[in-house]
């Protein structure tokens, strides 16, 4: 089902959640809408759902207009990021709720509804746990009965509000491969939050990066990482270190710290134009070489990681992470620390 | 501009869970017909006497030394709770004994007693043939038919107040700053005056303040020990209704707006000082 | 426990008992007492003399019209304050509980004042053959203004707390309005509900200050069971009024027991007034 968002805006009181929205959603799309906490993520995913109105704008799921039609006609399949299982009902009940309550002319027969709600336990994986009630159940499996609750009603279109925020790493990592696959496999079109770039890495198809209620950077994950638009993105994908720079249109400066310049050869992305600009530079990027006498740098600690080690520097005021396949300093060294690769964006 | 906001809000204050309107539009019909228009009604009838004659109704003797009584009896029965609240308070919270259910469960009757059994049940309690007003008497202290025995009644049914108010505090508070006033060298004394009391203080305030109120408007229980002598026991509330049996609707609503202003200046006074406390 | 000597603990335990007994339990002893100073037999005659009779029945009726308004009216205000945002929640949650600060006599004054003889609706009601006050629809009306709050206070802590969420699910799930409120929202508050419900109906059956103004005391007629106390009181009936007494604070004691159940069921615990 695609989705179309045209200049959506919401104010709550005096502050703007979402100002002037536009999003596309292509049919069978796994999108992620990824942004720090009061950016308008969630606010968005409600106003799809019909949870919460906008004050401008419209949402248009195949070609149709929603703002007439209510939450319980949407058919949106919606999984609450504290899952919002009913309590009192057994986690079979809870699946079977959407379609018990259909009005009789669309109720399926009982035993049908058993026959979909087993299914879903399985596809979920969960079969066994079909008597117990939610709070007999672990967060992992909730997740999973919370979505299987969601898909029964055959929804056009799944929302997910930070679908693994309550789980830890572990379960976290697992659930997120088994939710890629069953979008795939039953052919959904979904949209989650989530405010872990990670997640949104690695589960979406597009990912839109979203700031103070506006969208700033709608692309893929490979674009988002090699083109970030502006320091925002660059500064919230990936861990980098962020200097002052200034940019002549030749090379990059950090006067006043200790480093030397980067040439326009160096970088990935170079500022629009001269003047004041922010570099951010990933641990990767960093060179480290021993020296003999007075470096710029002191190496405060190092730790080993899966595939080299991981330095921590004291460059001036800054403390600076550098990962290397290897390297013989020990901590207390003095060191040559220069950055081999930046991005930077202008901010004058 | 301002106000067309506020109720843009308000419209959109319905989200997707239904039925705002419907239920807005209930609460406000049982609140106005039940509440509102019958305690309009009492603010508005005094005035028929006029100003002068409103002060001249709440001016006669009988009436303020009813009133009087019924205010000195309410803060000082409020006032004599606040310890015993405290103690029971902390027994059911700190100590584990058996009974403690019982207790708990008890601490809830004068809740639940119907106001003329409690006071029927006092009265035969404290009258001077009564298994407490025999002993007090041969002390000399007379309870029952004086303001003493309107101060006991309502210092039955303000008890639970301050329990209750204090309970959920006390339970919440954590044990780490007694002990660790302990490690600092406070003996006991210390610490619960310094650490515990101050915390407790906003409960003891709105303990204090739900008892005075009770036992303000409080009749059933008080008229039977009471005695109802005028100038010595009698109560504002008998007067509202002697007032009425005379069919004087003007000065019987007079003496209840005056109760219920004196009594929501009292209110207003501890939310204030509780409030100053939390600020301080 | 902490180091605590024993002595000061067990010195705080004996007085709070103490106080417990002569305060708490005395006064429920003496009324079983009173009633049954002359044996069983006197006492349950009392209960079966007509006009005591008569005032059960009043007290049930009147308990039967009123609570089901309030338990109506505290639901749907529940309903706004606790799932809706608006301006003013503050302002009406505290209108709702104003009864609970409002003195029994004036609870019963303002009926008078509205519907007496020289209410504001008097003569119309007299023009018109209407009776309310001295009448049962007085003693209805005064004991829903004494029982207001019951209700919604007990619900509507429990419902904020509980947010609205599982209603959002309902509603995402095609559920209507009615569907979520009976089959999402009523199973989770069901046993808060109960215990408002017997709160209020404690009271309603137990109130004395209210109906005494608004009733007119016509024995047989207009009495319900506490006024029916006072005046087998009045008349020196001793036992008999204790008797009638009696089985008022049966009643709270069930309504105690009850709710003390209900508590454990998870609902939450209200401060009846």
């Amino acid at each position: 089902m695609s989705v179309s968002v045209q200049g959506l805006c919401r104010r709550f009181g005096n502050a703007a959640a979402l100002r002037d929205i536009d999003l596309e959603v292509r049919s069978g799309e796994f999108v992620a809408l990824l942004g720090p906490s009061g950016s308008g993520k969630t606010t968005l995913l409600r106003i799809l759902a019909g949870l919460e109105a906008a004050d401008a704008g419209r949402v248009l799921i195949e070609g149709q207009d929603m703002a007439d039609v209510p939450v319980r006609s949407r058919r949106i399949g919606f999984v609450f990021q504290h899952y919002a299982l009913f309590r009192h009902m057994s986690v079979f009940e809870n699946i079977a709720f959407g379609l018990r309550i259909r009005p009789r002319a669309t109720r399926p027969p009982r035993a049908e509804i058993a026959r979909r709600v087993t299914a879903l336990l399985e596809r979920v994986q969960i079969p066994e746990l079909a008597a117990r009630r939610p709070d007999q159940i672990s967060g992992g499996q909730r997740q999973r009965a919370a979505l299987a609750r969601a898909l029964a009603i055959e929804p056009r279109l799944l929302l997910l509000d930070e679908p693994f925020g309550a789980l830890d790493a572990e379960v976290r990592k697992g659930l997120r491969r088994w939710l890629r696959d069953l979008h795939r496999d039953m052919g959904l079109t979904s949209i989650f939050v989530t405010h872990d770039q990670d997640e949104a890495m690695e589960l979406a198809d597009r990912v839109a990066v979203m700031r103070g209620g506006a969208i700033v950077q709608y692309d893929t994950p490979e674009e988002l990482v090699e083109h970030p638009a502006d320091a925002f993105v660059a500064g919230f994908l990936g861990e980098a270190v962020r200097l002052e720079a200034q940019w002549d249109g030749t090379a990059l400066r950090f006067d006043p710290l200790p480093l030397a310049p980067l040439p326009a050869s160096a970088l990935r992305q170079a500022p629009r134009a001269p003047g004041p600009a922010l570099a951010f530079i990933r641990p990767r990027d960093w060179q480290v070489l021993p020296v003999a006498e007075a470096g710029n740098a002191t190496l405060r600690a190092r730790r080993p990681t899966g595939h080299g080690v991981r330095l921590e520097l004291e460059l001036g005021p800054l403390i600076v992470e550098a990962e290397l396949p290897g390297s013989p300093l020990r901590p207390g060294d003095a060191c040559l620390l220069r950055p081999g690769a930046a991005r930077a964006f202008a901010t004058g | 501009m301002a106000a067309a906001s506020t109720r843009l809000t308000a419209l959109r204050a319905r989200g997707a869970i239904p039925g705002f309107g419907a239920s807005l539009g209930v609460t406000l019909l049982w609140l106005g017909l039940i509440v509102l228009v019958p305690l309009a009604a009492l603010a508005v009838r005094p005035w028929e006497l006029g100003v002068q004659g409103v002060l001249r109704s709440l001016a006669e003797p009988r009436v303020l030394a009813a009133l009087r009584l019924s205010f000195l009896a309410s803060l000082a029965a409020a006032a004599v709770n606040l310890p015993i609240g405290l103690l029971l308070a902390w027994v059911l919270v700190r100590d584990r004994f058996p009974g403690r259910r019982l207790l708990d469960g008890a601490i809830d009757l004068p809740f639940a007693l119907p106001t003329a059994v409690a006071g029927l049940a006092l009265t035969a309690l404290y009258a001077p043939e009564g298994w407490l007003g025999a002993p007090l008497g041969a002390l000399g202290l007379k309870v029952a038919y004086t303001p003493l025995g309107v101060g006991i009644a309502m210092l039955f049914v303000g008890l639970p107040f301050v329990v209750r108010s204090v309970e959920p505090v006390l339970r919440d508070l954590p044990r780490e700053a007694e002990e660790a006033a302990a490690t600092l060298g406070a003996n006991r004394l210390q610490t619960l005056l310094r650490v515990v009391l101050p915390a407790l203080m906003p409960a003891l305030l709105a303990g204090f303040a739900m008892a005075f109120a009770r036992g303000l408007g409080e009749y059933g229980s008080v008229i039977f020990i009471a005695g109802n002598m005028p100038m010595v026991s009698e109560i504002a509330p008998l007067l509202i209704t002697i007032r009425l049996e005379q069919y004087d609707y003007a000065g019987a609503a007079a003496v209840g707006l005056a109760m219920l202003l004196l009594a929501f200046m009292i209110l207003l006074l501890l939310n204030w000082l509780q409030r100053w406390g939390r600020a301080k | 426990m902490r180091n605590e000597s024993r002595w000061p603990r067990r010195v705080v335990l004996g007085v709070a008992l103490l106080l417990a007994v002569v305060l708490l339990l005395l006064p429920l002893v003496t009324v079983f007492a009173e009633a049954l100073r002359r044996g069983l037999a006197p006492a349950l005659e009392a209960i079966a003399e007509p006009d005591t009779q008569a005032a059960i029945r009043l007290t049930l009726l009147v308990a039967a019209l009123s609570v089901p308004v309030n338990t109506l009216g505290g639901l749907a205000a529940a309903w706004c304050i606790a799932k809706f945002t608006f301006p003013g929640r503050g302002l009406l949650l505290a209108l709702i509980e104003l009864p609970f600060s409002v003195s029994p006599v004036i609870s019963g004054l303002v009926w008078v004042l509205l519907f007496g003889a020289q209410g504001w609706f008097g003569p119309w009601l007299q023009a018109h053959d209407l009776q309310i006050i001295f009448a049962l629809p007085g003693l209805v009306l005064a004991t829903i203004f004494v029982t207001f709050p019951f209700v919604a206070r007990t619900l509507v802590p429990l419902m904020q707390e509980q947010g609205r969420t599982a209603e959002e699910a309902a509603a995402t799930l095609g559920a209507t309005g009615f569907q979520t409120f009976f089959r999402v929202t009523l199973p989770e508050i069901r046993w808060a509900l109960l215990s408002g419900v017997l709160l209020c109906n404690a009271r309603a059956m137990g109130e004395f200050g209210a109906v005494s103004v608004v009733s007119g005391h016509i024995r047989g007629e207009t009495n319900t069971m506490p006024l029916q106390v006072e005046i087998l009181y009045n008349e020196y009936q001793f036992v008999a009024a204790f008797a009638v007494a009696a089985l008022l604070t049966l009643l709270a004691l069930v309504t105690l027991g009850a709710k003390a159940l209900l508590e454990r069921h998870g609902a939450t615990r209200a401060h009846p007034a």
